[in-house]
């Protein structure tokens, strides 16, 4: 067991990045997560690899595109307003059937927002980071451990099912500290990637990376066997931790951040008598509604809550599909709920059974 | 620390507002008139601004950066601090992380000397990039260079957030120790989180209560609202 430090989760992203085999970081600072770059750009040179602060975000999110055309493991990292530029690209990177991480530190928006803690960026993560028909795998630490976790995870899926990963975290948690055990540095193969441009050496036909298809039957055909690989992760790749959810009359729904939060305030209300539980989702695509679904014999009414108007809520009720009441609580432009406010709420539905 | 000023620089996320906090609170409590500047101009996260309704409630005047918390959140610091030699009392500096956040400093370099300062070097053993002696040392040297003041001390604040132990802050001493002969300096304390404080082998250490945390970090303050 490696020793544990404390680490920034910002840093901690670019860490288990660097040890996950990535060695093309390309970005632009923006906060909150400019320690993300400022570290890679420490890191990077001792590594051999290649820290490179863009001109700007969409130029980043296309050096991006063309490390992964290549076939190595790049990323990208930035904040709500820097991930709204970098969507023509992931787009893009999804047109191509590219592998790549994508990080998204929100913050308060629309527009420049603020630059406190924010999830309102849940419906672009998992409903339209690009145009077109298209899904992204999308990621959702809430603590720093599971951010070093993860980003390996993000990267070996990413490869996998050849798709662009974002792993959503938050300001509060790319800010705060916590301790972490780093991964040994595995030194694990890579997936090698025969579809890469990256030099055939006369032993090939050469490598097309593009998403341009002026036939619509290519483009539809192509388009229907990437919903076919959705349809495979839908089923495989579904991640949530249930947290006393087993006898629990009220589950609470969060993730990241604002999870840290309900998970306070279900124990809150445990100790008040009140049954509470928390499903904390992990994937945020594909969406676990298997774990709502296994939660929908015993429950009573279902929280979503969030540090937003009310998004994954949306989610919950088409997983909920109007069996049970699905209620929300969220604060947002970087407010963060407290507890107590939360296990309000979780009275007042209790109240209402 | 008998100067005016005490200067608290060190790596991000080391402790430094922290530690800031809890001086700034002791002193006032022994009836000291304190000031506690916030430096922090790089980072708008976890800063002792952030706790300023508390800090004043116990007596410490604090100075935050001239638009912190507004949307001119740039860049600027209390114009007050030009003058800081006219200031009653003493005065607590707490800076940004790194060279980034000493930059401020050089600026203040010579309103700073010409008061007299004591410039404290917080360290943890247990943070990414600094937990060895010589890194330790190496970011001392890139934080003097850009705050153009010389560290009289070194605070061992190694600790594991809520994971701390006691044994965590006991295998510290040997890096803080090694740290201080490296910079040439006397190393003032260990710092050990005050919820360790009872346990056994804690008493040797200086126990610091922990202001700065994340907001679901404290839940005892639970109330059942409105039964």
């Amino acid at each position: 067991m490696p020793e544990k430090v404390l680490m920034k989760g910002n840093e901690a992203l670019a860490e288990a990045a660097i040890q996950a085999g990535c060695r093309h970081f390309f970005g632009y600072p923006i906060t909150p997560q400019t320690e993300l770059a400022a570290y890679m750009s420490k890191r990077m040179p001792k590594v051999g690899g290649t820290y490179l602060q863009a001109e700007s975000e969409v130029a980043a999110v296309n050096m991006v595109l063309g490390a992964a055309a290549a076939g190595v493991r790049a990323m990208t990292s930035s904040s709500s307003p820097g991930i709204s530029l970098k969507t023509e690209g992931i787009s893009y990177m999804a047109g191509s059937d590219l592998p790549a991480l994508i990080i998204n530190v929100q913050r308060g928006g629309p527009g420049l927002g603020g630059i406190q803690p924010s999830q309102a960026d849940y419906w672009q993560a998992t409903r339209a980071t690009g145009h077109g028909d298209f899904q992204i795998l999308v990621f959702a630490p809430s603590t720093v451990q599971e951010m070093v976790n993860l980003v390996s995870d993000a990267f070996d899926l990413a490869d996998q099912y050849r798709m662009p990963a974002m792993i959503l975290a938050d300001g509060m948690l790319g800010q705060m500290m916590e301790p972490v055990a780093l991964p040994e540095n595995s030194g694990k193969t890579l997936p090698e990637k025969p579809w890469s441009a990256s030099g055939h050496h006369g032993e090939r036909k050469h490598n097309v990376v593009n998403s341009l298809y002026l036939t619509p039957q290519a483009l539809e055909s192509l388009i229907r066997d990437r919903f076919h690989r959705y349809e495979v992760i839908r089923e495989k790749e579904q991640r949530a931790e249930e947290y006393l959810t087993e006898d629990a009359d009220v589950v609470l729904v969060a993730y990241g951040a604002s999870s840290r939060v309900a998970r306070s305030a279900v124990e809150a209300a445990r100790e008040n008598g009140i049954k509470a539980g928390l499903i904390r989702p992990i994937t945020l695509w594909p969406y676990p509604v298997d774990a709502i679904e296994r939660a929908i014999p015993t429950v009573k009414a279902f929280l979503s809550v969030e540090m937003s108007m009310g998004q994954m809520v949306d989610d919950v009720k088409l997983a909920v599909n109007g069996r049970r009441p699905v209620y929300f609580y969220g604060r947002t432009g970087g407010m963060i709920p407290t507890p107590n406010e939360v296990l309000e709420e979780i009275r007042k539905i209790a109240g209402g059974m | 620390m008998d100067h005016k000023i005490t200067v608290i620089c060190g790596h991000y996320g080391c402790g430094k507002t922290n530690f800031a906090i809890y001086l700034a609170e002791r002193w006032a409590a022994q009836g000291e008139r304190v000031t506690l500047a916030d430096l922090d101009l790089v980072n708008p996260y976890f800063r002792s601004s952030d706790y300023r309704e508390e800090l004043e409630r116990r007596g410490v005047t604090v100075l935050a950066p001239l638009y912190a918390g507004t949307t001119l959140d740039i860049p600027a610091i209390a114009p007050e601090l030009f003058s800081l030699a006219a200031r009653e009392g003493r005065i607590i500096l707490d800076v940004g992380g790194d060279d980034a956040g000493a930059t401020v400093l050089g600026t203040l370099s010579e309103p700073i000397k010409a008061a007299g300062y004591d410039m404290i070097y917080v360290i943890n053993r247990y943070r990414a990039l600094s937990g060895t002696p010589e890194e330790a040392a190496e970011l001392l040297r890139e934080i003097e260079a850009a705050s153009r003041l010389k560290a009289t001390a070194v605070l061992n604040n190694s600790h594991l957030k809520s994971s701390t132990t006691v044994e965590a802050v006991a295998a510290s001493v040997p890096y803080a120790q090694e740290t201080a002969r490296l910079l040439q300096l006397p190393l003032l304390d260990t710092t050990i989180p005050a919820f360790l404080a009872g346990a056994e082998g804690a008493e040797r250490f200086l126990p610091v209560s922990v202001t700065v945390r994340a907001p679901w970090e404290d839940a005892s303050e639970l109330n059942f609202v409105g039964k």
